[in-house]
């Protein structure tokens, strides 16, 4: 038994330390794709998309020293499953300073599974004005799209079957103890994320 | 959730799921484009057998900016007018497929007996004398955006408590969210019996304005209600005003922290003065604000989840 698994179901497949990690890296891919800081906008997808991006904003700030924005876009209403599920909480969308207009936007999530999340984040953008470019960054990809949808930026690439789940668990939301990223099985469903 | 019929059918995480989901909506009002594709292809009539400014208006906007249909209909200019009942007029619209009616009628239960015989939803926008949980529900978001958590706030309510349908709303809508109300009315206009309202114990009464106001937290003004009087309730306008009307005096009373909301339309000079009417703490402009953002958080509570379908 690893030390990790106390704090949930299933098999640790990312430690907070990975994350951390991962995060940075992805704040440098960024950069150097985007060739510096400049027109970037980080859009987090609540809930944990939201807390993923304030972190990669704080990496981007600690790596160039200026402030990078940070808000998020909550895509609820832009749901294509909404009556086939209970009614979901909407959470907030705060998109600082002057709009998306002209903004090289970065979305940030936790897991990508079909992409329908980004679909709907794509059409809650379009409503919100027009981005100079869309970019995606995930912490993880698990694979099964159903859409013709890729992410730009992963922190890691975890194959698995649909029948399993993928647990992200951050500091900001499940408390510092529960953080990882974990893999459960059918058998150990309990609390799970996306 | 189904139909909102009556606050007395939300538990407490209800109606802080609307207020939260408000939240969200209230943001939207800032958009260039004020548009959600979240209820595309829904049809939503809002029947109105009694006159309404903000409630018909934000009612139909709030459906607009979620890509609702929205369908206006007053009981005059329908067969409502030729004799047609109540049943079979609602029973049509029922049948050509609408999605959802959101109904004001006076006749206290009429929402509620049209619940039972349609198959959509249905909104009550004000019934009678008896309940207008939309308003309450608004009535607590700006409250809510002005002070914080209501828990332990002390809430007065003052005016036409007899005739308000208001009232019953707020207060069952206050209590569930922790504050704690004081009613104000002069004698003829409390209710008689209030003490025995089912779901809502733990409020306080007074006849005494001047007595309660420095420990409020937040008043609302109840419009005093010509309409529905036949009078004789009180000897005249200016005396209601003086001893139960938000006159300027009474404006010094208050806590420094302390907001006025007025659901409206006001009664300028009679039951609130020009002067708390547009003063820095009065509410009654984002009341009409909130109420669109709440409105929309409603519709969506009704529509867009499991089990809207018909």
């Amino acid at each position: 038994m690893s030390a990790a698994q106390h704090a949930g179901p299933g098999r640790l497949v990312l430690s907070s330390d990975d994350i951390n990690r991962a995060v940075r890296r992805i704040a440098h891919e960024i950069l150097e794709a985007n060739k510096g800081p400049e027109g970037l906008l980080l859009l987090g997808i609540p809930t944990r998309g939201a807390h993923l991006a304030r972190r990669l904003g704080e990496a981007l700030r600690q790596v160039e020293g200026t402030e990078v924005p940070v808000g998020s876009l909550d895509v609820t209403m832009y749901r294509d499953d909404l009556r086939s599920q209970p009614t979901r909480a909407v959470e907030p969308t705060d998109i600082p300073g002057d709009g998306v207009d002209g903004k090289v936007v970065v979305l940030v999530d936790d897991v990508l599974y079909s992409g329908r999340t980004v679909r709907s984040a794509l059409d809650a953008l379009a409503d919100l004005g027009r981005p100079r470019a869309v970019r995606l960054a995930v912490l993880v990809d698990r694979g099964h799209r159903e859409l013709p949808i890729r992410a730009d930026y992963v922190g890691k690439n975890l194959p698995t079957s649909h029948s399993e789940r993928v647990m992200v668990r951050l500091a900001e939301h499940d408390g510092v103890d529960a953080e990882g990223v974990r893999i459960a099985g059918p058998a150990d469903r309990q609390g799970e994320g996306e | 959730m189904k139909h909102l019929l009556s606050v007395a059918d939300l538990s407490r995480e209800e109606i802080l799921s609307v207020l939260d989901t408000a939240v969200s909506m209230h943001e939207v009002q800032h958009r260039d484009v004020k548009k959600l594709p979240t209820l595309r292809g829904r049809t939503i009539i809002n029947f109105f057998f009694e006159d309404s400014t903000r409630t018909r208006s934000s009612f139909e906007i709030a459906g607009k900016w979620l890509s609702a249909d929205t369908i206006n209909l007053t009981g005059k200019g329908t067969s409502v007018s030729k004799g047609e009942s109540l049943r079979d007029t609602v029973l049509t619209i029922d049948a050509m497929g609408v999605d959802m009616m959101i109904v004001r009628h006076p006749a206290s239960g009429a929402p509620m007996q049209i619940a039972d015989w349609v198959g959509c939803s249905v909104v009550n926008a004000g019934d009678g004398t008896h309940e207008h949980p939309s308003q309450a529900l608004l009535d607590a978001y700006s409250m809510r955006r002005a002070l914080g958590d209501l828990e332990g706030r002390h809430v007065v309510i003052v005016g036409d408590l007899t005739h308000s349908r208001v009232l019953r709303s707020n207060l069952l809508c206050l209590q569930r969210l922790g504050a704690q109300v004081t009613l104000v009315a002069p004698p003829t206009l409390m209710p008689s019996g209030i003490d025995t309202w089912s779901g809502t114990d733990g409020f306080a009464t007074s006849y005494d304005l001047d007595a309660v106001l420095p420990t409020a937290d937040a008043v609302m003004m109840l419009r005093v209600q010509r309409e529905r009087m036949s009078g004789g309730y009180f000897p005249t306008a200016k005396e209601y005003a003086v001893t139960y009307g938000l006159t300027k005096r009474r404006l010094g009373l208050l806590q420094d922290h302390a907001v006025i909301c007025h659901p409206g339309p006001m009664n300028r000079g009679l039951e609130i003065s020009a002067d708390a009417a547009d003063a820095a703490r009065s509410l009654v402009l984002d009341q009409v604000s909130a109420g669109v953002a709440v409105r929309m958080s409603i519709l969506y509570h009704l529509l867009a989840g499991e089990g809207s379908d018909q």
